[in-house]
């Protein structure tokens, strides 16, 4: 497990825990509204984190589950369902559409396999963008309400804030016992050297298939969530350009690092806000951002989240040659004290 | 008959300038497992380059040149050095996310330094018509088209036919035992970075006129690049060319036989059916999966 | 009568005009301690592989306890207790060296259902543990096994082999690349694997090797391969004076 010591992720859980509750109140309502945005791309990221940081697929339609779990809501909600029965509803339809593109998985190799998600994710965005009896075409859906819960509504920003939180921490943790569990290993080892885990008995086939449907199910309820947030969409957020993105925060936050989706969703989401609002900025937030990404990536192609690990390895080094030193100069004495 | 035939040579001219950046393209994957996802903005640069050197007064043949040069410094050099070179050992993600950055920082500080308007571009050919048989097609059409094929032509002849073409050759095959041959391969690896700047002028060159210059046209082109690469066959640079060709004439027929709405489909229908069916391109070969 | 763990019957395997594996049969005995070496090319390798479900035979066949086995997968293999290690080094980097242990049986423990349920080791920290110690790399067990110098990863690469409790091990060149230091170290935990019955079954190995001195040392019989097919098996004692077999190391 690549954690910082105990001690100091226990100070930064209690700080960011604190944080995450209580910022809403001195935030405005575009803040609270950014930080839901946050949120829920971190549900997505997490997913994706899962497929491709754990277990080391390609992918790079994940925007597609994300739109599939929008659209299933939207759709499910003008035709008078409730919220409640789109959510279950898309995290399922993502299900059974993540283990699909998972066979393409099984018999196309790395860099064949990424460009068959692009692809994948071209078709669902055109399909989103042609089919206007479905899905409203370039049109959208508007009108998404947000939903009730046991009575309380949710409208307002700050409750939905709120609600979406908790929906994160669940997943988190749901996704946190999958990976200590023996599955967390298994897609380790799928990632790692897939030649050698089958011939541990590890199912690549149901890992690789699995690794996409789960990833798919976490993009999808991010979605859901997304529709009611926004409460108006269309296809743009779901094109290829959205998957590339989220390709982005996962290795930037650090794939395969359980935070690196808080990190890199930040980047990805809150990062560009930011930069906008910085005085002297303005129109050139976006090519000062796409410039950090390369920097980054340059410095820390782990990830930001690889930087303790880095510090580790870089005191190991420095230990063990100043102790190779030490063991030259006890060596030497002893010659000298033989020689005289 | 007349229409399909001119929806036929328009969309040969459209497809060879997807042939020239899927040729550079396929050329720095083979050479440098690199996946750039900023190839279409590697076009797109360019066209402003020149658009900038001329305003500031330059002739036009001046100004391709700068325009080559600084390319391949900027395009070749910097980008192998500053990006590519740290981030090799590290597998295909960094690279793949620092060249995504990398297109989000062109296109956008172009929007922002250069204009967020479509330009003007001069073009190479003047504006003629030519009627051959009831068919009409313009000089630009043919002209891109031959100039485009003389160019992959030349790429190709030189790759397999000159001593330092083959050595590149022999470094996108095996890099290891082209060292041990002595083959200098960060220098030919070099010199893919640089044909790969020169092709994205030349395609810059060509498809600014139609299009005009504008910060995002690099989108579009890049993803058809990428499509006609795979399509074509990854690993055989022959492929991109047949790649380019197969997308531009299948993309101008759907277009006005099926609907313009799914123009863009019709490259992804492909490479669907390629990935599926023959991932390694219609002209690749199969690489195996090693144990 | 003891019956043979396993048994290969004429096993055939061409590529192309180039005929690998041209008909070899032999037994391995439970227990048993099976050499097999050769010059280079001489179908060790796609014989191994064959066996292991790498790839398919042509014709031959393969038994396992009786239970025909041939042209299964890897995975299915591992499932009825075959083990293997590669001939290049083939450990999970990312891991510990404990976790590489550990995955290397947890699927055989339970159903992929039941495992998502269960603990993070799948109870199988003792053995792990245990395994470390015999190997000697409890001083690395927690580090990222892609870290460790050649020869610990080898030794990382051998012990997950073992961790399944395989009735039948297949070792392909366990010595290749390593410091002739340690492949003493490798031959006696080979014996101790299989003489001490420690996780209750006692194992049997075949062994490819190029190193003669130990596989004489180790081996209880050994077989000789030459251009696919089989040249002799016995004894160490009897393979070293059998004159065809140093005409053909010799060359003729």
């Amino acid at each position: 497990m690549k954690l910082l010591n105990h001690k100091m992720a226990t100070v930064f859980t209690v700080l960011g825990a604190l944080l995450v509750l209580v910022a809403p109140q001195y935030l405005k309502n575009y803040g609270i509204y950014l930080l839901t945005y946050w949120l829920i791309f971190i549900i997505a990221t997490m997913g994706l984190n899962l497929t491709i940081g754990y277990a080391g697929q390609k992918s790079l339609g994940h925007a597609a589950f994300f739109g599939i779990g929008a659209y299933t809501v939207a759709i499910l909600m003008k035709a008078g369902f409730s919220f409640w029965l789109g959510l279950p509803a898309a995290a399922l339809i993502c299900f059974a559409v993540g283990l699909i593109l998972g066979f393409p998985a099984l018999r196309v190799q790395a860099i064949y396999l990424a460009f068959a998600t692009l692809g994948f994710n071209t078709a669902i965005w055109l399909v989103m963008r042609n089919e206007e009896w479905l899905t409203g075409g370039t049109f959208g859906i508007n009108n998404i309400a947000r939903p009730a819960i046991l009575g309380y509504s949710l409208e307002a920003n700050r409750p939905y804030y709120y609600f979406v939180l908790v929906v994160t921490l669940i997943l988190s943790g749901l996704l946190w016992g999958l990976l200590r569990s023996p599955w967390g290993k298994a897609f380790r080892a799928l990632r790692d050297n897939p030649i050698r885990a089958e011939s541990l008995g590890v199912d690549i086939r149901n890992y690789t298939l699995l690794s996409f449907a789960i990833g798919a199910v976490y993009a999808g309820i991010a979605g859901a969530l997304f529709a009611s947030l926004v409460q108006f969409i269309e296809p743009a957020p779901f094109a290829v350009g959205a998957s590339i993105m989220m390709y982005l925060m996962v290795v930037v936050g650090g794939a395969g690092y359980f935070l690196g989706p808080i990190v890199g969703a930040a980047v990805g989401v809150v990062l560009p806000e930011w930069l906008r609002d910085v005085p002297f900025v303005s129109n050139w937030y976006l090519p000062m951002f796409g410039a950090a990404v390369v920097v980054l990536m340059v410095w820390l192609p782990d990830g930001l989240l690889s930087i303790p690990d880095r510090i580790r390895d870089r005191r190991a080094a420095r230990d063990a040659s100043a102790a190779r030193k030490i063991a030259a100069g006890v060596a030497a004495t002893k010659r000298v004290g033989a020689a005289s | 008959m007349t229409d399909f035939l001119q929806l036929f040579f328009s969309g040969l001219a459209t497809g060879s300038i997807y042939a020239l950046a899927a040729l550079g393209f396929t050329l720095l994957w083979q050479a440098s497992g690199t996946i750039n996802f900023a190839q279409g903005e590697f076009v797109m640069l360019p066209a402003f380059m020149l658009l900038g050197f001329i305003s500031l007064g330059a002739p036009m043949l001046v100004s391709f040149v700068l325009t080559v040069l600084l390319a391949v410094l900027l395009l070749g050099w910097v980008f192998k050095r500053g990006v590519v070179d740290p981030l090799f050992k590290y597998g295909m993600m960094p690279i793949v996310v620092a060249t995504i950055g990398l297109s989000i920082a062109m296109r956008n500080g172009v929007r922002a330094g250069y204009s967020a308007e479509a330009h003007p571009f001069p073009s190479l050919f003047a504006d003629k018509l030519y009627n051959i048989a009831g068919v009409t097609i313009t000089l630009q059409d043919v002209g891109t088209f031959a100039l485009a094929m003389v160019i992959v032509m030349a790429t190709q002849a030189f790759l397999a036919k000159t001593v330092t073409g083959r050595a590149m050759q022999a470094v996108a095959q095996n890099t290891e035992s082209a060292s041990v041959l002595g083959i200098n391969v960060p220098r030919m690896i070099f010199y893919t970075f640089a044909i790969n700047a020169v092709l994205a002028v030349a395609a810059a060159l060509l498809v600014t006129p139609t299009y005009l210059a504008k910060f995002d046209m690099g989108e579009g082109l890049g993803t058809k690049a990428f499509f006609a690469a795979i399509i074509g066959g990854f690993n055989n640079s022959r492929g991109a060319l047949l790649g380019g060709l197969i997308v531009g004439v299948c993309e101008n027929l759907a277009s006005a036989y099926i609907s313009p709405a799914y123009k863009d489909a019709v490259a992804l229908v492909i490479f669907m059916i390629v990935i599926l069916f023959k991932p390694q391109g219609l002209l690749g070969k199969k690489e195996e999966r090693k144990v | 009568m003891t019956n043979p763990v396993l048994k290969v019957t004429d096993l055939k395997k061409s590529y192309g005009a180039i005929q690998a594996v041209g008909g070899v049969s032999f037994e391995v005995m439970p227990g048993e301690i099976f050499g097999v070496i050769g010059p280079n090319g001489s179908g060790k390798t796609t014989m191994f592989n064959s066996v292991l479900g790498q790839i398919s035979p042509d014709a031959g066949a393969i038994e396992l306890n009786g239970k025909n086995i041939t042209g299964l997968s890897p995975l299915e293999l591992s499932r009825r207790g075959v083990g293997r290690t590669f001939q290049t080094l083939q450990v999970f980097g990312k891991m510990t060296v404990r976790d590489n242990l550990i995955v290397a049986a947890q699927e055989h423990k339970g159903s992929m259902l039941s495992r998502m349920f269960s603990p993070g080791d799948s109870g199988l920290g003792a053995k792990a543990d245990a395994l470390i110690d015999q190997f000697r790399i409890r001083h690395v067990a927690g580090k990222p096994a892609g870290t460790l110098s050649y020869g610990q990863q080898k030794l990382v690469d051998i012990a997950m082999a073992f961790m399944a409790e395989p009735d039948l091990v297949l070792l392909d060149e366990p010595c290749a690349g390593v410091n002739p230091s340690l492949v003493g170290g490798i031959s006696s935990l080979l014996k101790e694997l299989n003489q001490n019955p420690k996780f209750g079954r006692k194992g049997s190995f075949v062994v490819i090797e190029h190193n003669m001195d130990f596989v004489m040392d180790l081996c209880h019989r050994i077989m000789v391969m030459v251009e696919g097919r089989v040249l002799a098996i016995g004894t160490p004692a009897e393979i070293r004076g059998n004159k065809e077999v140093l005409d053909a190391y010799l060359g003729n």
